[in-house]
């Protein structure tokens, strides 16, 4: 580690990983939940075990895209961080906010909730994604504006890379499609509209920026590889992003009472948007057979590749499936929905922090060569328990999805939605195996924060 | 490819073809914003239908339920209940969505359950004229069949 300010990403990756126990273990209570429908009812209801799925889910992602920055900009700007104390700040405020109100779903009813925040004042909440409280909303405003500024400062003040410069744009980016959370109009439609502006946006636009950053970032120190050669790439694969995800919002205005000519609009456009999550593979691997030096963290690299390819699966191969206007209207809000999501926010967006974590964490804690050979072998070992659990996570649903699409939706003697979902109770059984697999996978890669190492150069 | 393809025509394309979407997108916007009143009906969005959007997100009907296949896919779509549970009848529906609300949850061991929201015989009809209203929107004939 170069600069001393780079230790803040600490606390952050640890409490990313905490969180995302948190999001794992609720995730199999909903798992559960599909199949056996009295499982923790009343107490904690599908729709409350979802809220904080997601939310973990979403707020980790932040949290390790923070980590991300205040580890990689100090040392692309050569130079400390413009206040280290503020990023310690920023972190307990924003813990605190997001325990609070985790707590808060748990502990009493979501209308409860609404009131007791205050919610009718600027009401922002009970949407997908979207159900945090208005203050912790304002709050995730804040803290975003104080990281940025952070960030901002030590970026202008040292040496600019494209790779700081893509990050920060990213990372403006985020907060910008975030203030569109708190417009809520009472015409559905337009509230719908806006609504894709913070989600689609986010997933498919600025964070692929902040994605790439990162992924740039740790291919030239694992590597050795040029940085003219990896910033050309970088520019090509979000041009790419830009490009085809921007007018591709359009592939979720085909049937929510927008205009007709969506259709057409977003199917081609988003039909352009596996191009970025290839290009990541095609990158990641010739990156790898260029390479200068011999990193001995061979994981981080096995991570930064898989995050290439389960994306590109995830996001790349799973959307397109079902992008085209034609196919989404059979297959629109079905299991092949959540299919698609689950592999592609695992593959891009939590893989991204697994292979930053690999790299930076041996370094934050006085490993400058990586991890000792064993404990790599164990951070292996997890590293395929849970990408193969949450592949198979996803291929069950996309079986579910297919069996509801033709079960409930073709066909003239089609069954209603729960006599389908009955039908499909033995897929989501394994599912919810695969979801164990993923869950000890986790367990494994805490324990290899563990393994002693044996004569340590 | 890469070789032909240098650092400054990679950053052009970036920022160019970036500038070019977001115009695009940005009079999409306008023209979508523009045609939605009309294509939604909102001239029929009263002081009921909008209450009752606002008691569907304070009680997160969202978290179990899609509307217009955007939600949560573990239980029913709402968006063309008013069909599918009232027959297009008001009268119907609305005694129906009355009686459905007060019976949750159902004592049917195993099956999913929907949580008992003690909403009043006024909120109900609020939340039953917001789907009543979302069920006339324009959405390109969606969903396929009645069943959602
Ligand atoms: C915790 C999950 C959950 C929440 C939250 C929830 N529901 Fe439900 N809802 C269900 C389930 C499960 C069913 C199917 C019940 C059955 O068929 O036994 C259902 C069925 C319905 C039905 C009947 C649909 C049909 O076609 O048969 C209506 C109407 C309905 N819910 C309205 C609402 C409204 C309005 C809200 C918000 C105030 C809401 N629900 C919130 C789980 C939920
Ligand atoms: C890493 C990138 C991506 C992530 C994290 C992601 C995530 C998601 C999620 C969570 C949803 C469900 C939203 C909801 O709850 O309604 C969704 C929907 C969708 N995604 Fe993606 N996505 C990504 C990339 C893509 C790409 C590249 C495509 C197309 C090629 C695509 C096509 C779609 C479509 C068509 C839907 C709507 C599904 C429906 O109609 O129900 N996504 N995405
Ligand atoms: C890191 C791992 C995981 C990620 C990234 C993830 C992501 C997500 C996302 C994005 C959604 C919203 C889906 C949508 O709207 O389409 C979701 C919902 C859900 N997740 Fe996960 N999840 C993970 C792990 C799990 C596990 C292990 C299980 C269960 C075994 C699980 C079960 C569910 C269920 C049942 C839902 C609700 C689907 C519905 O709306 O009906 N998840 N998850
Ligand atoms: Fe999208």
């Amino acid at each position: 580690m170069k600069y001393s300010s780079q230790m803040v990403a600490k606390p952050y990756f640890i409490f990313a990983l905490v969180l995302l126990a948190g999001e794992v273990l609720f995730g199999l209570i909903l798992g559960t939940q599909y199949v056996a429908g009295d499982f923790l009812f009343p107490e904690i209801p599908f729709n409350v075990a979802r809220m904080v799925h997601t939310n973990l889910l979403i707020v980790l992602i932040l949290f390790g895209f923070m980590g991300a920055t205040y580890y990689l900009v100090p040392e692309e700007s050569e130079r400390e961080l413009w206040s280290p104390w503020l990023a310690k700040i920023t972190f307990w405020v924003f813990a605190f906010a997001g325990v609070a109100t985790i707590l808060g779903y748990l502990l009493v009813p979501y209308a409860t909730l609404t009131e007791i925040t205050y919610n009718n004042i600027l009401p922002t909440m009970g949407r997908e994604f979207l159900e945090q409280p208005t203050i912790t909303k304002i709050g995730i405003v804040i803290v975003a504006l104080a990281f940025i500024l952070n960030i901002g400062m030590t970026v202008l003040k040292g040496r600019k890379t494209v790779i700081t410069v893509v990050l920060l744009t990213g990372l403006l980016g985020l907060a910008v499609f975030f203030l569109f959370a708190f417009y809520v109009p009472d015409n559905l439609v337009l509230d719908k509209f806006f609504w894709w502006y913070v989600v689609h946006l986010w997933v498919e636009g600025v964070w692929e920026l902040i994605l790439g950053a990162i992924l740039a970032f740790v291919l030239i120190k694992v590597t050795g590889v040029d940085r003219e050669h990896i910033d050309k790439w970088l520019y090509l694969i979000i041009a790419m992003t830009l490009i085809s995800g921007i007018v591709g919002t359009g592939h979720h205005f085909f049937y929510i009472g927008t205009p007709g000519y969506w259709l057409w609009i977003g199917s081609i456009a988003s039909a352009v948007e596996p191009l970025p999550f290839f290009l990541m593979i095609l990158y990641a691997f010739a990156m790898e057979k260029q390479r200068r030096i011999d990193h001995d963290n061979k994981i981080a690299l096995t991570w930064a590749k898989g995050t290439a390819i389960i994306a590109f699966l995830g996001a790349g191969v799973l959307g397109f499936l079902h992008t085209l206007a034609p196919v989404n209207y059979f297959t629109h809000g079905t299991q092949l929905t959540a299919a698609h999501g689950h592999l592609s926010f695992f593959g891009a967006y939590i893989m991204i922090l697994f292979t930053i974590i690999s790299y930076a964490m041996p370094i934050m804690r006085g490993r400058l060569h990586g991890n000792g050979v064993k404990a790599q072998a164990v951070e292996r070992r997890s590293f395929w328990m849970m990408v193969i659990g949450m592949l198979g996570i996803s291929l069950a649903l996309v079986i579910a999805g297919t069996m509801q699409v033709f079960i409930q939706r073709v066909g003239v003697d089609a069954l209603g939605f729960m006599e389908t979902q009955a039908e499909i109770v033995p897929v989501y059984v394994v599912r919810l195996g695969f979801g164990l697999l993923t869950l000890l996978g986790l367990l494994t890669y805490f324990y290899s924060f563990f393994v002693k190492e044996e004569g340590v150069k | 490819m890469s070789e032909r393809i240098t650092k400054n025509m990679a950053r052009n394309i970036y920022f160019g073809g970036g500038v070019f979407a977001i115009l695009v997108f940005a009079g999409l916007t306008m023209d979508t914003v523009g045609q939605v009143p009309k294509l939604s009906k909102s001239e029929n969005i009263t002081e009921s239908v909008a209450h009752g959007k606002h008691l569907w997100e304070k009680n997160n009907c969202v978290g179990c339920h899609t509307i217009m296949g955007e939600g949560a896919y573990y239980a029913p779509e709402l968006a063309n209940v008013f069909e599918r549970r009232g027959g297009g009848n008001e009268e119907s529906f609305k005694a129906y969505m009355k009686s459905w609300m007060a019976s949750q949850p159902m004592d049917v061991p195993n099956r999913r359950k929907m949580p008992q929201f003690n909403l009043s015989d006024k909120e109900v009809d609020d939340i039953s004229n917001f789907l009543i209203w979302t069920s006339k929107i324009d959405d390109n004939e969606w969903p396929p069949n009645i069943e959602g």
